[in-house]
């Protein structure tokens, strides 16, 4: 079992980011330009796969020095923010993306799903696609025809089998999609979380599927930012940070890393700073804090329960007014679990935002969270376009209160949120 | 992603391979080695084959998706060639009064249009055929070379459909075949390389200079009004000369149209000269453009 599965020696992949396109204010400045143009974009386009040339501004490496082993059996999580470079390491691993420099030996069969249902297309039959979405998964004809029945019994769509898939509910779809992934029989799995996209039900067959193909002792790497589906199915993580391994160690501390790297940023970076945003252009967030909707003092942690309001400053950068606008927050777990969101569209308020600086505020009655540390991402946008939206731009810690007023909670070490309800007694 | 149980057991191995420049040794050890590639590689045959079954089935989705929803289905494999017939009949061979080596317009030009239209539709579809998979080939690996080679595999479908109607115009203006009709499938050949390779080039150039995306259209119209399509190539030589109708056979298609007249026809007699000319640039096209494919291979999913 300590035979090498994989091994990956200083793997680099570079990128060139698009360089700013010259504007001109003048309709000579334009002419001029627009005459250069197919000169200009010849050299643009060129220069994406042409790394011979020109200043090293515009290259950004999404993978640096990359290095680590997995052994055969083995569960590997990656994870890291967005940008860190987990998909493309993913992308490199499973033979998709050439690495700019090293190299990597992969010992067995590799299936990578990097999401379901890759070459469906719509107008074959369900039983066409099987064989279509198999083979270019990489199996052959005749595997395909000997798993052919389970693979439909799995995806429960038996009637469908000779219908377009087009008729098909995306459910359906997934739900066979999924099916074809899941009976591939490789020895190394690379998987990307964007697999488990779909309800929740769907999520966990997922999630429960690779938990097996881990148990029958296939090495699989797993790339994700739910640090809870890591934590529940791997044995050893991986860390990135800027394209390269910060940590490499046993699941439970990389996660803890993880996290503390999320709470360090927040601390150390002012929101209206931040670079990894969205957009942000026009509309900027300046800061989000939290009151107590009482005293109206700030406050830095909170009581389950509590009447809390939130502040969110912001900036119109432009010199005009933007309409429309809907403000949103969204909180998490530390583990990255979604709990809930507030917006002031679904709500019903949308702002016109005058040019310069401004405020809103949400206002929420009862704090439904329980004890921990949660998370927010904040988001603001027209019905059109993301103005700005920054991913882990804060977080609140929250002390055990009295949420019902009973002194009493249902499920104190249970994650997620509190409800109002009531029971009844009834004579039927 | 062999079905060789034995594959991780022998995984060490294949770790002395690393040094090497082989791309994707999928013997018995499924030893993959993924490193930086540059330079000229020839096709690993051995991996295609491997995906055989792959290109069966992006075939068969090709061709089961073309005529979908339609309501006269494979009819339009005939419908375009004898609409096209009709037309060039009328303006070619009525109006401007087109020499046709003594062959019947109809006969002469819808024997140019089956190969030429089998050229066309192979050469644009397969063009575009990177830009099209791109959803596909930036999330799994296979042989990339299998999307360009799609389209010119599954146009075969409706070529053979419309080769059909050449033996019903044959009937009914009384043409019969000779033995020159053994030589078809040489010509065909001819035609499927060209096309593959033309496909293969400019496939991997659209995926990074979509200019060749709208470009392509315009050459194949170009290139129709080059082939001896509405016109026979024997107006070559006579106008220019036996020497400028050698080098006119650089362009394979010509070979083949008029290889197809004489080998159905069999009026006139098999052109060697252009089909030579043609199968050695026809083959020259196939190879280059594999090998500039495969180079390009490594930066699509970077571009795409």
């Amino acid at each position: 079992m300590n035979n090498i599965a994989i091994k990956v020696d200083q793997i680099s992949k570079r990128y060139r980011i698009g360089s700013k396109v010259e504007k001109h204010d003048t309709l000579g400045g334009a002419l001029a330009s627009w005459l250069k143009s197919p000169l200009n974009n010849y050299k643009r386009v060129k220069k994406l796969s042409d790394f011979k040339s020109s200043a090293e501004d515009d290259i950004i490496w999404a993978l640096r020095d990359i290095s680590f082993e997995v052994k055969e059996g083995e569960v590997l999580g990656i994870i890291g923010k967005n940008g860190a470079g987990k998909s493309t390491l993913l992308k490199v691993l499973a033979h998709i993306i050439d690495p700019t420099s090293g190299s990597a030996t992969i010992n067995g069969r590799v299936a990578s799903l990097l999401e379901v249902g890759t070459g469906f297309h719509p107008e074959l039959t369900g039983r066409e696609n099987v064989f279509l979405n198999g083979t270019i998964l990489g199996m052959t004809k005749s595997e395909i025809s000997s798993k052919f029945d389970e693979i439909v019994e799995f995806s429960g769509v038996e009637k469908f089998l000779d219908t377009p898939v087009k008729r098909y509910s995306s459910g359906m779809r997934v739900r066979l999609a999924f099916s074809v992934a899941a009976h591939l029989e490789p020895e190394i799995l690379l998987v990307d979380e964007v697999l488990a996209v779909g309800d929740t039900g769907f999520q966990q067959k997922c999630i429960g599927k690779m938990g097996d193909v881990a148990s029958q002792g296939r090495t699989v790497l797993f790339v994700s930012h739910n640090m809870a589906a890591v934590q529940s199915l791997c044995s050893r993580g991986i860390l990135l940070k800027n394209g390269g391994v910060q940590t490499d160690a046993e699941i439970a501390s990389v996660v803890k890393q993880y996290i503390v790297d999320v709470t360090t940023k927040i601390e150390q970076e002012k929101l209206s700073d931040r670079p990894d945003r969205q957009s942000g252009d026009k509309l900027r967030i300046r800061s989000v804090e939290f009151f107590d909707a009482e005293t109206r003092s700030p406050i830095n942690s909170a009581l389950s329960g509590q009447a809390i309001s939130i502040k969110i400053a912001f900036e119109n950068l432009t010199n005009s007014a933007i309409g429309d606008v809907n403000f949103g927050l969204a909180f998490y777990t530390d583990h990255g679990s979604f709990l809930f969101a507030c917006g002031s569209r679904p709500s019903g308020r949308t702002y016109t935002i005058q040019s310069g600086g401004g405020v809103v505020w949400c206002d929420i009655p009862k704090l439904p969270l329980n004890a921990g540390r949660v998370r927010f991402t904040v988001h603001c946008d027209t019905k059109k376009d993301t103005l700005d939206n920054v991913s882990d731009a804060g977080y609140l810690d929250v002390e055990m209160g009295d949420y019902y007023g009973t002194g009493l909670v249902p499920a104190k070490h249970l994650q997620g949120v509190f409800i109002d309800y009531e029971f009844r007694a009834s004579n039927k | 992603m062999l079905s060789c149980p034995l594959s991780s057991k022998m995984g060490l191995r294949g770790r002395s391979h690393i040094k090497t420049e082989v791309k994707m040794s999928q013997k018995n050890d499924h030893t993959t080695i993924i490193k930086a590639h540059s330079g000229w590689q020839i096709l690993d045959w051995s991996e295609l084959l491997h995906y055989k079954d792959l290109l069966y089935f992006m075939v068969m989705r090709e061709v089961t998706v073309l005529y979908k929803q339609t309501i006269l289905g494979f009819s339009w494999a005939v419908i375009r060639p004898v609409l096209s017939m009709i037309i060039f009949s009328i303006i070619f061979g009525g109006l401007a009064k087109m020499p046709s080596d003594g062959i019947p317009y109809p006969v002469f030009s819808y024997t140019a249009l089956v190969p030429w239209l089998y050229f066309s539709t192979a050469m644009t579809k397969s063009t575009q055929s990177l830009i099209g998979g791109a959803n596909i080939f930036t999330k799994v690996y296979f042989p990339r070379i299998i999307i360009p080679l799609t389209p010119v595999l599954a146009g075969l479908i409706d070529f053979f459909i419309a080769l059909v109607v050449v033996g019903v115009l044959m009937a009914y203006y009384s043409i019969m075949p000779t033995i020159n009709i053994i030589w078809l499938p040489l010509l065909i050949l001819i035609m499927i390389m060209t096309s593959a390779g033309i496909g293969m080039w400019l496939s991997s150039l659209a995926i990074q200079y979509r200019d060749i995306r709208f470009a392509v259209q315009f050459l194949s119209q170009l290139l129709m009004y080059a082939a001896p399509v509405v016109w026979p190539a024997s107006l070559i030589a006579e106008k220019y000369g036996q020497k400028i109708h050698l080098i006119y056979g650089l362009y394979p298609m010509a070979g083949v149209i008029e290889g197809f007249r004489s080998a159905l026809l069999g009026q006139l007699e098999m052109p060697w000269d252009l089909i030579g000319m043609g199968f050695i640039s026809g083959f020259i096209l196939f190879i280059s453009g594999a090998l500039y494919f495969k180079r390009k291979e490594r930066i699509f999913a970077d571009v795409a």
